[in-house]
């Protein structure tokens, strides 16, 4: 016997919640309880509700993105280097549930004229978003081509007044094993930290991000907030970001502390330095152009110095060996 | 007559009674020779689940990298599988599973030399001097190989006319795949990242289990 859906055609277009406002839902809710604990207590909340990850807003395109293939959106929020939220490659998506990101503050510390605890609100607040189309370069080997949505690094640091002692900018990923489950484990030393120099964190390449696709950040990809540095490898670009210090001394970094003959600080994409595990003078592109048992046989490419950002960023490094400096 | 230092489960192998329990119970017949059949194809099935996986679902991002490591995990698991045929036979008095045990190892071998060939062709893309620097760069990749090839006479060996042609070897020669099987978990081990020992771990603690179950019966026999 056929069952009928009659029901199917009837659910008008204008029923469906729009895209950007579904991504609200949580300022509603959020709303709502507030109102009813008001109600409830018969007071008034000391803070005004808001939405803790503010909407994209105008995005502007910046001219200079690569005109590269993009890598489709479903493999790029799929397969995920994000061990607070498990070490399989799909983890990070299975558990992306789990980090909730309302309310989220980020705190400014160390050399700077502006320290304290900020919501993300104020934090993004005086910014705004422009899509960049960058190569993203993991150290296993393997790449992408995505499409952020963030605003230039040095934009926000320079709002806190950094000192001249400020040599190093630390960041630090949410310590919570509640909402990062993988932090239950001691796979890696939490909470995640890595760093950039100075000159490199004020560069025009560096961004803080906000969004991917058009969209806000998924969980899975470092919501609400994280790093990129498309020059260097895959993990320097922090993800969910709480804590922004400005430092003296070189800070530590995870993968550093981790395995130190294996990840430098620096860790700039460089075919020339051989990682002991992943000779990186290939890389494989991961984005859709083959697809299903013909991607077996896609040719790998050739790894570029710099990820081929070299004209904007090799000057940072005149003077360094990066080889001894990997 | 049978070798005497050849496993009572080899021996039930070289036996007359082996494969000739059809003849005298023809019920028997329509089980028994199944077993052989179904486990060989279930054996295939991860293989099979992995290729068909590529083959339609676009949610795979990096598909040689599912192969190898599917292909890897299963040689290991494979490799322990067939290390327990003996004890569960001497345990639960399972005469029949003995006769699975070449079939097991050889499956360990063929997924370990798919992870070779999967490596060298897709991963390495066949750039063979490229493969030859990495293998001795790479220190768990030069493991791996070390216990690849020397699965190799183990796998040539564990035909019939072998295990009667080496007799007395034969025995020593296959208990090779403790010490290989110790290599495999420590090339797995050696290219976790951070400390995600978990899955090689467990391998290993099976395996432990195994060595000291077999341990005793060297002590006791």
């Amino acid at each position: 016997m056929p069952i009928l859906l009659k029901n199917v055609q009837t659910i008008r277009s204008s029923e469906i919640t729009p895209e950007d406002v579904f991504l609200r839902r949580r300022e509603f809710l959020a709303a709502a309880g507030l109102a009813l604990g008001a109600t409830t207590a018969g007071m008034l909340p000391g803070s005004p509700a808001r939405a803790a990850v503010p909407p994209l807003g105008a995005v502007s395109k910046w001219p200079e993105s690569t005109i590269e293939t993009q890598t489709p959106e479903e493999q790029a929020t799929s397969y995920n280097n994000f061990y607070e939220l498990g070490t399989d490659k799909g983890d990070p998506k299975k558990n992306a549930a789990r980090l909730i990101t309302d309310p989220w503050s980020v705190e400014i510390a160390g050399e700077c004229g502006k320290p304290g605890k900020y919501t993300l609100e104020d934090i993004l607040k005086p910014h705004s978003n422009e899509e960049r189309v960058y190569r993203l370069r993991c150290v296993e080997a393997w790449s992408m081509v995505i499409p952020w949505a963030g605003f230039p690094l040095g934009d926000l640091l320079k709002r806190f007044e950094p000192t001249g002692n400020a040599k190093y900018v630390q960041f630090e990923t949410l310590l919570d094993p509640e909402r990062l489950p993988g932090q239950q484990y001691p796979v890696l030393q939490w909470p995640y930290v890595e760093g950039l120099r100075m000159d490199e964190a004020m560069h025009p390449l560096t961004m803080m991000v906000v969004g991917m696709y058009g969209k806000l950040l998924p969980n899975q990809s470092g919501a609400p907030l994280r790093l990129v540095v498309p020059w260097k490898y895959g993990f320097k670009s922090i993800k969910s970001i709480v804590k922004i210090s400005f430092v003296e001394k070189q800070p530590d970094t995870s993968w550093n502390l981790s395995a130190p003959r294996e990840y430098g600080f620096y860790s700039n994409v460089n075919p020339n330095v051989s990682h002991p595990r992943w000779s990186q003078a290939k890389e494989r592109r991961l984005d859709g152009e083959s697809k299903g048992l013909s991607a077996l046989f896609a040719e790998k490419r050739d790894t570029l110095m710099f990820n081929g950002y070299a004209d904007e960023v090799a000057g940072l490094y005149s003077d360094l060996d990066l080889k001894a400096n990997f | 007559m049978y070798q005497p230092c050849v496993p009572a489960s080899v021996q039930y192998c070289l036996s007359a009674s082996y494969g000739n329990e059809e003849l005298q119970n023809p019920r028997m017949f329509s089980i028994k020779s199944l077993t052989k059949p179904v486990v060989f194809i279930l054996c295939l099935l991860p293989l099979i689940a992995g290729i068909y996986s590529i083959a339609t679902n676009s949610l795979v991002a990096n598909p040689v990298e599912d192969l190898l490591h599917l292909t890897g995990e299963w040689g290991l698991k494979f490799l322990l599988i067939t290390l327990c045929v003996t004890p569960l036979q001497l345990t639960f008095k399972w005469l029949w599973i003995a006769k699975l045990r070449r079939m097991l190892g050889l499956y360990a071998f063929f997924y370990a030399l798919l992870h070779l060939i999967i490596w060298v062709v897709l991963e390495q893309e066949l750039d063979l001097s490229a493969a030859i620097n990495e293998i001795i760069e790479k220190k768990y990749i030069t493991i791996g190989i070390i216990a690849l090839l020397a699965m190799l006479p183990l796998a040539v060996t564990s035909n019939r006319w072998a295990i009667r042609k080496l007799g007395k070897k034969w025995k020593p020669l296959h208990r090779m795949i403790y010490p290989i099987a110790v290599l495999v978990i420590v090339h797995f081990l050696w290219q976790v990242r951070a400390k995600d020992i978990l899955e090689p771990a467990m391998h290993l603690g099976f395996l432990l289990v195994l060595l000291i179950w077999r341990f005793k019966k060297i002590v006791a026999g």
